[in-house]
């Protein structure tokens, strides 16, 4: 390329020029058509997808279509910020994640750590693997296992407490426990996968640090406080800012999965409730309002968490 | 790795506090381990014991870890609902279909972007990767399914999300990182175009990639249930498995629709629900130890610039 440059210049006449772009194109021109079809899916589904969001600006009727709609400005957040739905979903969206946060965060960090004191190989490769395995499971599939489980007159855990002479307790009917049990299989769901980055990044320690630490006289604890934490904490940090750039953000299928009609204090979170608006309720403006609202927030603080990261040294996230 | 220690400090086999100290914490951990492997493993069994136990058994919850009496009454009443069968179906079309396109577009648009003579790609990346950060929504991708009348079609569940950004960006980095650039100039020396150099060098060289890609994208269609759920309002012959089980299991909204002789045999709903679990999991458990591998170092590539 280089050599090609200095030709160029040293012969920079119009037809020369049009001459190597020739050949240029007679080389590469499958490049272009190999991008063609991936820019076409891209630009109908996703840009194709943004034009739609015009209509949180507009009173939009299915029957007058995008272009009959009148634009209307600001009025459809308007009415949306002042609906009862609005904030109560806003809050529940936020308190939601930051609880999973909080309990499903430090979970495969604390499994990492103890797979990487098993000496035993088999044992470690077969508790990793039943350890990874709700990760593959659709939301679906662990509603109707958390069902089976929990439920009040024919769940097992309710039976085995009846058996021990303890009163049921309703996990998926009362608002608080729904909530108890949801964090719960939100860490069932995610802690084994969770360790995979955590333990390629303990592989990655340098081993002279643990013969150096037991010259020293640091036994197992002292080791893995002193030299293996340290060495994963950048890891903790960046994967713990990229997570709280999320919460906005939120699994409809998980939380649709795992909702029920009896418990439904926390469950109306932003994606739900979009749902509820345009889908079921045909209310297709405001449902796209709320949509947008979320995306810019959610957009906001991603890219607040990306400059945090790279602003503490760590890769970032784009 | 920290796990020398009790080889370094005692080479004989002495037992020392130092030695004593250690298997404790080590059959400590490894009961920990194994109680929480436990947790991960309970559910399938108890479920599928339900699920081949006797009725009256499972009614006065009886089951807990093994099956209580034998039957096979739940499955014969799944296997003659047609619109379970059917559902199945649907779901391993569009999962094919899905992943066959996917990869085309991730394989050419990811050999692209990875050439340094691709004029643009800088443009080109930022274009795609920037649909990841921002959603247009569900509303807008719903009226989008609309104008294209794809709503209520097999296309709604495939085109729309068939191209990943995130795919994209494993497959890129893999080529970009693991082809020769040596070896491609030298194909195109000798003449060979794009296609070719595509076809016949790179794709031999990333069989792994290759197979982690699909399966993100296989799973990822296998288990989601959302798009269907928007977009399959009234044609239930198109309804996947896993919307159906939503229906079936989860929100209970519908019942099973056994068809010929069974019907006089009463199948309890808690049973039938159990075997419902069963039959959608089986598939994924059934490959899931061959396909583990793949996934944890696609998930290590992705982490690395993720």
């Amino acid at each position: 390329m280089k050599q090609q440059k200095v030709v160029n210049e040293a012969m920079n006449t119009p037809e020369r020029r049009r001459e190597s772009r020739r050949l240029y194109l007679k080389k590469n021109w499958q490049l272009y058509a190999l991008m063609v079809l991936p820019l076409i899916f891209i630009f109908l589904f996703k840009y194709g997808a943004y034009a739609g969001l015009s209509i949180a600006f507009k009173d939009y009727k299915v029957a007058r279509g995008y272009a009959g709609s009148p634009w209307v400005g600001f009025k459809i957040f308007k009415e949306m910020f002042a609906h009862k739905d609005f904030w109560p979903s806003v809050g529940n969206t936020l308190f939601l994640n930051v609880l999973n946060l909080l309990v499903t965060f430090p979970m495969p960090i604390i499994l990492a750590l103890l797979l990487n004191e098993v000496k035993v190989k088999w044992f470690k490769r077969v508790s990793q693997t039943l350890l990874y395995l709700p990760h593959f499971l659709s939301w679906v599939i662990i509603g109707g296992l958390a069902y089976q489980l929990f439920s009040l007159n024919n769940g097992v855990i309710n039976a085995l407490l009846t058996n021990l002479g303890a009163s049921p307790i309703p996990f998926i009917q009362d608002d608080t426990w729904w909530l108890i049990t949801y964090l719960f299989i939100s860490a069932w769901q995610s802690m084994g996968w969770g360790t995979i980055i955590y333990l390629a990044a303990i592989t990655s320690v340098n081993t002279e640090l643990y013969e150096a630490a037991r010259v020293d006289g640091a036994g197992r604890w002292k080791q893995c406080v002193h030299v293996t934490f340290p060495c994963i904490r950048s890891t903790i940090v960046t994967l713990l800012i990229m997570n709280l750039g999320k919460v906005m953000q939120g699994s409809f299928e998980q939380i649709y999965a795992l909702m029920n009609a009896k418990a439904t204090k926390y469950t109306t979170v932003i994606p739900v409730l979009v749902y509820r608006w345009g889908i079921e309720g045909g209310k297709f403006s405001r449902a796209t309002a709320l949509g947008l609202f979320q995306s810019v927030i959610g957009l906001f603080l991603v890219l607040v968490s990306d400059f945090i990261s790279k602003k503490l040294g760590e890769e970032g996230l784009i | 790795m920290s796990n020398n220690s009790s080889a370094v400090a005692a080479p004989k086999k002495v037992w020392t506090a130092a030695r004593k100290k250690d298997l404790f914490f080590d059959t400590l951990f490894i009961i920990i381990l194994t109680l929480v492997s436990f947790m991960c493993l309970f559910p399938f069994i108890h479920v599928f014991s339900k699920s081949i136990s006797e009725e009256a058994y499972v009614i006065a919850n009886k089951v807990v870890m093994l099956p209580k009496g034998f039957s096979l009454n739940a499955y014969e009443k799944i296997f003659a609902d047609k619109s379970i069968l059917r559902s199945m179906w649907v779901t391993i079309v569009v999962t094919v279909t899905f992943t066959i396109i996917g990869m085309f577009l991730t394989v050419c648009a990811a050999y692209a972007l990875s050439r340094k003579e691709l004029k643009g790609r800088t443009l080109m990346s930022f274009l795609i990767m920037c649909t990841m950060y921002f959603v247009a929504g569900t509303i807008p991708d719903y009226l989008l399914m609309n104008s294209l009348h794809m709503l209520e079609t097999w296309w709604c569940m495939i085109l729309p999300l068939c191209f990943a950004p995130y795919n994209l960006l494993i497959m890129k980095n893999n080529f970009q990182g693991n082809i020769n650039d040596s070896l491609v100039e030298s194909a195109v020396i000798d003449g060979a175009g794009h296609f070719r150099i595509l076809w016949s060098i790179v794709l031999p060289l990333s069989k792994p990639i290759m197979a982690t890609i699909a399966l993100f994208y296989a799973v990822g269609r296998w288990n989601a249930y959302q798009d269907a759920l928007y977009y399959i309002k009234q044609r239930t012959d198109l309804r996947p498995l896993q919307l159906k089980l939503y229906y079936l299991i989860v929100s209970a909204t519908e019942s099973f629709q056994a068809e010929g002789g069974v019907i006089g045999v009463l199948t309890n709903p808690e049973v039938l629900r159990a075997s419902c679990v069963i039959f959608a999991t089986v598939p994924i458990i059934c490959i899931y130890p061959f396909i583990q591998k793949y996934f944890v170092q696609g998930t290590m590539i992705g982490a690395v610039k993720g």
